[in-house]
């Protein structure tokens, strides 16, 4: 092995860097991707069951190969472009939407070790980047030159923008309980079993922010960006693969937002109990199970509440997320003061 | 050429070209979207200082807030393309004064006797942390400085709500309050019914 990689090394020079890099980000990007794809899968068949539906069961066993299917569908359907449309920014949009969702996967952290940068404001990267995002979904709509279109651009970003803050406030409560930024290291502070994870200590912050990622990533019950009861979105005007691209987009969000909650409420990589048969199984499948777990109560959301009218989504928003994390971090912070702050590490 | 060398000469070619644009686009847009261009690569410059807190901060503020709230706002203007550039001939020679002039003294203040070069920062270990220097630095030795500019801060966010808070007529909205206690009684009315005999 490091044979290999010193007779790598030598051939590409001092190139050897980037190409290093790009083989890194491929391994991440390309598990993701698939995961993105039988996510689409388990989303029809789990909503199949809970509606006594059995869902895709046509291409290939049991329906396996419905997501590669569909994949290959919307890479042959042409993409359209809207006459008037702003072109260059018609095409940019879902490139724009689609790199922060890929590249805030830069520091999550798998294992204590597997990770591709392990910087030290790993939480703050995740952040920063995140709220990229919304230019995608503005230049969208503005380049559509279509006026439903740009009303749902505006409606989608105000909610993202809105919950954003929500979600800000609720990490600021896991850093102070964990006394860092990185990544590794909060979740290196949740060990000890399933009572030492932040979700007891933080349990407001720890709905919020779950809450909150259904809202970011435009999910159902907030999807009101592509609901059918309303007439707009700010992909209206998308086809073929431009619109997978946004596809994509949303689910590895999805994904990101469940990682991101195991990883700072439910203890990442620990193991449920501290004891023997659950330490026997390795960190990586615990964090994979939970991000399962949480993945599941999206699609569950999802089946279950009826969608959010779009005033009751900003006041959710302002006035109910955003004072609770407030009153949060201020309870965690006089705690600490005091000597019941262990209760919060 | 070391491979940061590489880097930063990529970052800065991109942040001149990007900056250049910003005031030659021909669409307000188009111009929005290279500064945001620009604020992203001065991120990177920054993270080849190790400064990572700052670069981060850069982007979830000024990319992340403050450039979407001004992209909403040129987005929704209807903005006269014509009508704007109308008196550029007229005003250029005013604005190139104006402009050389502040080129001029930027680098009268540049090349002050001892500025002019300034030692390159020394390169710190893998254990040092810019994150933590900062943030040990900001609640120190100049906790007034900063508590004073968040206090501002806080002002201009009171002041900025007070704006909005005008009192409008004839605007219709619903009362969350009202609608959480509304009752079956308020909106159904049991009517009984008795079932027709002769038919």
């Amino acid at each position: 092995m490091t044979d290999a990689l010193t007779y790598l090394q030598g051939l590409f020079g001092f190139a050897w860097p980037l190409v290093w890099s790009m083989a890194k980000i491929v391994a991440i990007v390309a598990p993701l991707m698939l995961g993105v794809a039988y996510l689409t899968y388990a989303e029809r068949k789990i909503i199949g069951y809970m509606q006594l539906r059995i869902g895709p069961n046509r291409v290939g066993p049991k329906g396996w190969l419905q997501p590669i299917a569909d994949a290959l569908k919307l890479l042959m359907k042409e993409i359209v472009l809207p006459t008037s449309a702003n072109k260059g920014l018609f095409l940019l949009a879902p490139v724009l939407a689609i790199g922060p969702a890929l590249a805030a996967w830069a520091v999550v952290p798998f294992t204590p070790e597997l990770v591709l940068a392990n910087i030290d404001a790993s939480l703050l990267y995740i952040m920063a980047i995140t709220s990229m995002g919304v230019y995608g979904i503005v230049l969208a709509g503005w380049a559509s030159n279509s006026k439903y279109a740009f009303l749902g651009a505006m409606r989608a970003s105000a909610q993202i923008v809105s919950y954003e803050i929500a979600m800000g406030f609720a990490l600021v409560g896991v850093l102070m309980a964990a006394q860092s930024l990185n990544l590794v290291e909060i979740v290196k502070a949740q060990q000890g079993g399933v009572f030492s994870w932040y979700w007891l200590p933080l349990f407001p912050l720890f709905i919020v922010y779950l809450i909150a990622g259904v809202a970011e990533t435009n999910r159902a019950p907030f999807d009101v960006v592509e609901g059918e009861s309303e007439i707009v979105g700010f992909h209206v005007d998308y086809a073929g693969m431009a619109f997978a691209i946004f596809f994509l987009a949303e689910y590895a969000n999805m994904i990101l937002v469940a990682t991101m909650t195991s990883l700072m409420f439910l203890g990442g990589w620990n193991p449920l109990f501290d004891f023997a048969p659950f330490t026997w199984i390795p960190g990586f499948v615990w964090l994979l199970a939970k991000v399962c777990f949480i993945l599941f109560l999206f699609l569950w959301f999802r089946a279950t509440f009826p969608r959010y009218r779009y005033d009751q989504i900003m006041r959710l928003g302002w006035k109910v997320f955003i004072p609770v994390t407030l009153v949060w971090i201020l309870v965690v912070g006089a705690a600490m003061q005091t000597s019941y702050g262990h209760l919060f590490h | 050429m070391n491979f940061e060398m590489l880097v930063f000469y990529a970052l800065a070619t991109i942040l001149l070209f990007a900056g250049f644009r910003v005031v030659t686009a021909r669409h307000p847009v188009q111009a929005a979207l290279f500064l945001v261009l620009a604020f992203f690569t001065g991120a990177g410059l920054w993270l080849l200082l190790e400064a990572e807190f700052l670069a981060i901060t850069l982007v979830l503020v000024y990319i992340g807030a403050v450039m979407v709230l001004f992209l909403f706002v040129v987005m929704m203007l209807n903005l006269n393309i014509e009508k704007m550039r109308a008196g550029f001939w007229g005003n250029l020679p005013l604005a190139a004064f104006v402009g050389i002039l502040m080129a001029f003294e930027m680098v009268l203040v540049l090349t002050v006797a001892g500025r002019s070069v300034v030692a390159a920062p020394q390169v710190h270990g893998p254990g040092y942390s810019n994150t933590k220097e900062l943030g040990r630095l900001i609640y120190t030795d100049y906790v007034y400085a900063f508590e004073i500019a968040a206090v501002v801060l806080l002002v201009a966010i009171v002041a900025a709500i007070a704006i909005t808070l005008r009192r409008r007529t004839g605007t219709k909205h619903q009362d969350p309050a009202k609608q959480v206690r509304v009752k079956r009684d308020d909106r159904v009315r049991l009517v009984s019914m008795p079932a027709e005999k002769d038919l």
